[in-house]
């Protein structure tokens, strides 16, 4: 059985570490953006030994405290402690972020690849099905599918997967006519390669550097979706600590003047999006090689 | 004894938006086993789309429209995709003219050619491996080890040919298709490079379809001269023959075209280019540019005909002329 090489390289010619760091350092943005992600990852990975309260403890004492030394961002209509449910949120939204977001790749470039290799009809019928579904609004779609299938946190990541297979399958389908075309593709043929070999191995890994800027750009599109989602109540159902929940819940107090509880919550959100679209824009001028030395 | 390879009035068509192309118009061409055949004549004559077709790898909007291409007898139309692929790379193998674009940009080259040991010899991993090197020494690649971890843009061009060679000649194939394998390299290396297809063609037998447009690399490597106009055999010839004794006018004008430096004779360009395609005219395809033509040659195809031995023409005009030029 043949295996994948077993780190696939990221780009069709490995950048020395030096060049490496010379650009990381041309794009401080970016790498601030990730630094920012890999710090939030960290926290929502330890969010036990992080989070100074339990996220569910309620304390009608302390009910709708503002922001104090005692509780960092204040605490909610039931007195649990902001900080940490904001801690323990980022575990299910980035994982289910990322979950949809990589089924969705998975799909997507599998499909993708398929279509593009295989053309003719096959390729027109799944077209027109791509934009069939791309022709949708997306967050309607993620609605639609939740709704009907129930808001469970599985559903909520299999709809936003739907809703993002059709753009990573468009994307590779487009490589894969380029790619195929090559005359390393060619070279793969005339030595009597299966097609499935010719496909996955010899050049989808060509196709990757846009998959990769694409999936990053998608995974802060996916969280906002999530968000939304369970804002208008169709995500993430409560007591469940999520960014979008919790927006909604703080939304209702906005009359009422405590304006921690929708400010801080939709602050993780921004921050975390934007996060995702710096570093999504950063691989970007990274891997393109149009792009490369200039700036 | 049969031929290594017998193509039969092959004939393969392009279908374009303007209507359909004959890239190549009912040839005929045989390879002996261990014979160095080369392929020659101007870009847009069918020579590559004649060695995709023997490798059953024309895709659309080309198509075989009629002949047969038999290998070891058997004709390669009849064999199921299964089959032809183990005749791919194992039996017929291709060397490509741009090395550097033909090697996998993300696969290290040391990879691509260790599978195909796995591929079609069922090799296991380390054996594949020693093998790879094995071809890499044989390919004169110094330190193989480090070279074949290495990518195919982290390699000059010379040496990526050589690794294209080396992976042509892995499975030991009975045919190699070299499609114009020293276009892209200066010419010490391109020599170098020729050289080493010779030795390496002598040493394991195989026999070698040599596509060119250079008359030199020619005259230096073949046994046998097949020459194509816009999708025709004009004229097939061992190489002696040919560069002493050329037969058809187009054949005649590439030779003069070579330039010379032992002899105060100019280099003469042939005047046109090759002829569209789409809706040939019934008769020669070179008429146009032909010092010979006559009324008869634009009316009909002039057939292949063997005027001495082993060397074919198609042209009215060398039978008339026959004993005067």
């Amino acid at each position: 059985m043949p295996t994948l090489p077993s780190s696939p390289p990221v780009t069709p010619r490995p950048i020395p570490p030096s060049l490496v760091w010379r650009r990381v350092r041309r794009n401080p943005l970016s790498f601030t953006a990730l630094c920012v992600i890999v710090t939030i990852a960290l926290i929502a990975l330890f969010a036990p030994l992080v989070a100074p309260y339990p996220p569910d403890a309620t304390d009608a004492g302390s009910a709708l405290q503002s922001v104090s030394w005692q509780h960092l961002l204040g605490t909610d209509l039931y007195g649990r402690d902001q900080l940490s449910r904001i801690i323990y949120a980022a575990r299910v939204d980035l994982s289910v972020a990322f979950a949809a977001t990589a089924a969705a790749v998975a799909i997507g470039a599998l499909l993708g690849a398929i279509v593009g290799y295989r053309g003719g009809w096959v390729d027109n019928v799944a077209m027109r099905a791509v934009d069939a579904v791309m022709a949708f609004p997306a967050f309607v779609l993620a609605m639609g599918i939740t709704a009907a299938m129930g808001n469970s946190t599985g559903n909520v990541a299999i709809a936003i997967s739907i809703t993002q297979i059709p753009a990573y399958l468009r994307l590779i389908r487009g490589e894969m006519l380029r790619v195929r075309e090559m005359e390393y593709a060619d070279a793969a043929r005339t030595v009597g390669n299966p097609a499935w070999r010719i496909v996955l191995i010899h050049l989808l890994p060509n196709c990757l550097p846009p998959l990769i800027v694409q999936a990053t750009l998608a995974m802060g599109f996916a969280l906002l979706t999530m968000a939304s989602l369970s804002f208008i109540g169709l995500g993430i159902q409560p007591p469940q600590s999520e960014w979008g929940v919790m927006t909604a819940e703080g939304a209702s107090q906005i009359v009422t003047g405590e304006w921690w509880l929708f400010l801080f919550p939709g602050l993780a959100i921004m921050i975390t999006v934007l996060a995702f679209n710096l570093v999504g824009d950063g691989l970007r001028d990274f891997l393109d090689p149009r792009m490369r030395g200039i700036r | 004894m049969t031929e290594l390879l017998e193509i039969q009035d092959l004939t393969v068509q392009f279908e374009s938006d303007a209507g359909e192309i004959e890239a190549v118009d009912h040839i005929n061409l045989t390879i002996r086993r261990g014979e160095v055949v080369g392929l020659v004549g101007e870009s847009g004559s069918g020579k590559s789309v004649t060695s995709f077709a023997i490798l059953r790898l024309i895709r659309r909007p080309g198509r075989v429209k009629s002949g047969t291409i038999k290998f070891n007898g058997v004709d390669l139309a009849s064999l199921s995709e299964e089959d032809m692929r183990q005749v791919r790379g194992a039996k017929i193998a291709m060397i490509s003219q741009s090395p550097r674009t033909a090697l996998n940009p993300v696969i290290p080259v040391g990879r691509q050619i260790s599978r195909l040991f796995k591929l079609h010899a069922g090799l296991s991993a380390p054996e594949a491996e020693k093998r790879m090197l094995e071809m890499l020494s044989l390919v004169r690649i110094p330190d193989p080890e480090k070279r074949a971890r290495q990518y195919a843009h982290q390699l000059s061009g010379g040496m990526c040919q050589r690794v294209m060679i080396a992976m042509a000649l892995a499975t030991s194939p009975q045919l190699l298709l070299a499609d114009e394998p020293t276009t892209g390299l200066d010419v010490s290396i391109a020599a170098k490079i020729l050289d080493l297809l010779r030795e390496l063609g002598a040493r394991t037998g195989a026999a070698i379809l040599f596509i060119t447009h250079d008359l030199g690399v020619v005259a230096e490597i073949c046994d046998r001269v097949v020459v194509m106009h816009a999708g025709q055999v004009v004229e097939s010839a061992p190489v002696r023959t040919l560069f002493n004794n050329p037969a058809h006018p187009y054949t005649r004008a590439l030779v003069r075209s070579i330039p010379r430096i032992d002899r105060d004779v100019s280099m003469e360009p042939i005047p046109g280019s090759v002829p569209s395609l789409l809706n040939p005219a019934p008769g020669c395809r070179y008429v146009e540019r032909c010092d010979w033509a006559s009324e008869r040659c634009r009316l009909s195809r002039p057939p292949l005909a063997e005027v001495a031995a082993d060397h074919l023409v198609a042209c009215y005009g060398y039978e008339e002329r026959r004993g005067t030029c």
